[in-house]
């Protein structure tokens, strides 16, 4: 298990937005945590990543998180691709990448991996010199999923990569994303409002409603579920 | 105002109305001065702590009010009690017109603007431009003034029961204005102001008049410092000045009235008992205390006084 | 023209310690949105300490970086216990903390060293290089000296790791914690860096203005002017608004209003980049959205 969630509830201040996951992830697998506006799956991520109040017990390869920080929870191995992409506008396009390499202790390899970076995107590599905050939106998020790659992290999280972007944008980018899982063997975590791709990106999902796990198992399941297919796809 | 602050109030009065026949006349000198601070401070409050807007360079109205006196008393010969109201209309004008440019100021940049301008004060001062009236470095000499209507007070005595009339006066001035909707409109502009000004407080009139009736407070006590002090030179009207009143509203609590006469009974007492430790030391007190304060009583002296006299008044 | 030409170059000596001041008034900003109002007494405190170094005995040079790690170190301190608890607090109660050391600092310093006016030794010999009658060695070194450390300043952000880091943190330190850097120690880092060039600027400005507790009130001003001026958000225009302020004081009080009323300079450069344009000359313009 890559990741498990037990009883964890979180808050913002008073209010209570997690009330007690229950949460499981087997590693190298793409798992998507699907759910409507404000069920809880962006503070999913937050809690993982130490940027919540929380209650309850997350384990990351085993060890159990506690109360570190989020830097160093950065450190350990996970790669919060944030909601809103988190660029550093203001730098370039390939520091935003070597940001990413920051934390690392295997300086040796980290021209390796900016190299490869750009062979997954090359429109990066043409922009490596410009400033992050000119580049387009999809061009954005193809740099904020790089710079986590950067981190040579074993977890990644990413929240919402689809927002925003157009569909064979979007199409583009998942594809890498399970290219980068067989190659690289990351998990992904994949917080997504559009179901019906995330469900055909990942291998597992999860479906939260105001707080809580209300159904999980293989995505070939859930696509075939009523509910979820009635709510979140549509039909 | 409740029962018991009106009471509180009246039994303030008359001890302090009994003060300076009781101890000698370096205290009574000493206490007309707390009385001086007590109204700058109220003057700083109601701009800082009230209305929010931060003044780090009040020591430059206390001086206008402070070289108002001094001019109209020597070069024009006019009595000193008449040169009081005089202050403080002009420093209610400066004030309104510092207030307008910084309207455009928040917080932090309004906090430099407002340095610049308390460290810039002395040197202005002594502009040799200026001289003929101020008196240049040297300054100008006050003469005592003398009891009136030959009452049985001596000059100390007398000037302490006239600053008492005069901040008594402020105080209750300072009181009405905070109560009704004028101060609330400060407040208002304080904590949330763009829904003030979406409910129709004038934002920009109601910041320059804060700026302005701050203004006049201050410079009130700077005349009146003044007269009691018998001088004034540059000098004494540096960046410290305004720091010091930074110290006593921070001390005394913000947006309290009370706080204003606890922070001036520190700012007065204090530097006379650190003064034995060492000469510099008043002022490390001073900061030691400002961040004592900051992390372990924000509100002040007058809001631990309230914290304890709630707490008595529940079951 | 000989006269003006004096006045410019002098203005551009004292310019570089403007520029050095108003650069690490920058740099705190830019990580922090906070100006430390402190920073004109810590400069002067640690030009005290390099003072009793020398006074003991300790060859200049050596004295010089021994401050400047010293000062380093107190910045790093300075940030850690007395700034990082008021992280969050309104920006009343941080000016209040900001004063507060300032009083705390530069009563110490008249407390240790009393505050009697010392003079303070330059590096630099006492002839004019060249015999030149317009800058003296002290102020030709002190616009040299000022160049180099932003030049190194400069090479530091922009081509080292820990430099990217420190501009990353001060721009977005929440994206920089997802990517594994203690934002917190990077605060530290700019605190201690701008100690430092703080205490070189000190350093400088000491053998002209003479060593006394009050000696930086002045400086910061004008270092207050030439950042606003620069953009308070920009290290470059900092350094630009260093030497310009300096040159405006020198030629403004010589032919203008008079050496008397200097400081007025900087009291109008400040009110009126604020009115004017608030964001400096090269600063990024700040939208509030309502």
């Amino acid at each position: 298990m890559i990741l498990e969630l037990s009883g964890l509830h979180a808050s913002y201040g008073a209010t209570r937005v997690l009330h007690g996951i229950d949460f499981k992830m087997e590693e190298k697998s793409i798992t998507t945590l699907l759910g409507a506006n404000g069920a809880g799956k962006t503070t999913t991520l937050r809690a993982i990543c130490g940027m919540v109040r929380t209650e309850g017990e997350i384990r990351f390869g085993g060890q159990k998180l506690g109360n570190r920080k989020t830097e160093d929870i950065a450190r350990l191995g996970i790669a919060h691709v944030p909601d809103g992409r988190g660029t550093f506008l203001h730098l370039t396009t390939e520091e935003n990448l070597r940001l990413g390499a920051y934390a690392r202790k295997d300086r040796a390899n980290v021209a390796r991996d900016l190299a490869k970076m750009y062979e997954y995107f090359p429109r990066l590599k043409e922009r490596s010199q410009q400033q992050a905050g000119t580049l387009s939106g999809g061009e954005q998020q193809m740099l904020a999923v790089s710079r986590a790659l950067m981190l040579a992290p074993k977890l990644m999280l990413l929240d919402e990569p689809s927002f925003g972007l157009a569909p064979l944008v979007v199409r583009e980018l998942f594809g890498i994303l399970r290219t980068i899982n067989a190659e690289e063997r990351v998990s992904m975590l994949v917080v997504e409002q559009n179901a019906a791709m995330a469900l055909d990106l990942a291998d597992h999902a999860c479906v939260i409603e105001t707080g809580r796990v209300v159904l999980s198992g293989t995505a070939a399941e859930l696509k075939k579920d009523d509910a979820v297919r009635r709510s979140y796809l549509g039909y | 105002m409740s029962r018991k602050t009106l009471v509180l109030a009246i039994v303030l009065l008359i001890v302090a109305c009994a003060l300076p026949f009781v101890v000698s006349n370096y205290r009574t000198f000493q206490f007309t001065l707390v009385l001086v601070y007590a109204i700058a401070l109220l003057g700083l409050n109601i701009l800082t702590g009230y209305n929010g807007q931060i003044s780090l360079g009040h020591g430059a109205f206390y001086a206008l009010g402070a070289y108002c006196t001094a001019i109209l008393m020597d070069r024009w010969g006019v009595p000193y009690w008449a040169t009081i109201p005089v202050a403080g209309a002009v420093c209610l004008g400066a004030g309104f017109l510092f207030g307008l440019p910084a309207l455009r100021l928040e917080g932090l940049y309004l906090a430099l603007a407002t340095f610049a301008l308390g460290v810039a004060t002395p040197q202005l001062l002594k502009y040799h431009l200026l001289e003929k009236w101020t008196g240049g470095v040297q300054g100008i000499v006050i003469m005592k003034p003398a009891p009136p209507f030959g009452l049985p007070l001596n000059p100390d005595q007398w000037l302490y029961f006239f600053t008492l009339a005069i901040a008594a006066v402020m105080f209750i001035l300072g009181w009405n204005l905070i109560r009704g909707r004028i101060g609330r409109a400060l407040v208002a502009i304080r904590d949330q102001h763009i829904a003030a000004e979406a409910m129709g407080i004038h934002n920009a009139l109601y910041k320059s008049l804060a700026f302005g009736v701050s203004a006049m407070f201050t410079g009130v006590a700077g005349a009146l410092g003044a007269v009691a002090v018998q001088f004034v030179a540059p000098d004494s009207f540096n960046i410290f000045l305004s720091i010091v009143l930074l110290v006593g509203i921070v001390v005394g609590g913000l947006a309290s009235i009370s706080g204003a006469l606890y922070g001036a009974l520190f700012i007065q007492f204090i530097p006379n008992i650190a003064d034995e430790i060492s000469k510099a030391a008043p002022w490390a007190i001073f900061g030691a205390f400002m961040i004592g304060f900051v992390y372990l009583m924000p509100t002040g002296v007058a809001g631990a006084v309230r914290l304890l006299t709630a707490r008595r008044k529940a079951p | 023209m000989d006269a003006l030409l004096h006045q410019v170059l002098a203005g551009l000596a004292t310019g570089g310690i403007y520029a050095s001041l108003a650069l690490a008034l920058v740099m705190i900003y830019q990580a922090t949105h906070l100006v430390n109002f402190a920073q004109g007494e810590m400069a002067m405190f640690t030009t005290y300490i390099a003072w009793s170094l020398i006074e003991a005995g300790m060859p200049y040079w050596a004295a010089f970086i021994l401050t400047v790690l010293t000062a380093f170190m107190l910045g790093v301190l300075i940030e850690r216990l007395i700034i990082r608890p008021v992280g969050q607090a309104p920006v009343l109660a941080v000016v209040v903390v900001f004063i507060a050391l300032l009083l705390i600092l530069n009563s110490v310093t008249g407390w240790i060293y009393t505050y009697t006016i010392k003079t303070f030794p330059s590096p630099f010999p006492a002839q004019p290089l060249f015999g030149n009658r317009y800058l003296s060695s002290h102020e030709l070194g002190a616009i040299g000296i000022t160049l180099v450390v932003l030049l190194l300043l400069y090479a530091f952000f922009r081509f080292t790791p820990l430099g990217l880091a420190m501009r990353a943190a001060a721009q977005n330190p929440e994206s920089s914690r997802l990517v594994g850097i203690r934002v917190g120690w990077m605060l530290a880092l700019g605190w201690g860096l701008a100690a430092a060039i703080g205490s070189i600027g000190g350093m400088m400005v000491a053998p002209i203005v003479y060593l006394d507790p009050n000696m930086m009130s002045g400086v910061l001003l004008y270092a207050f002017a030439a950042a606003l001026v620069g953009g308070i958000d920009n290290p470059m225009g900092a350094v630009i608004g260093g030497f310009l302020v300096g040159v405006l004081e020198n030629v403004l009080g010589a032919f203008v209003i008079g050496n008397e009323l200097k400081l007025s300079v900087a009291l109008v450069i400040i009110i009126g980049v604020l009115l004017v344009r608030p964001s400096g000359f090269f600063g990024r313009v700040q939208v509030s959205r309502v």
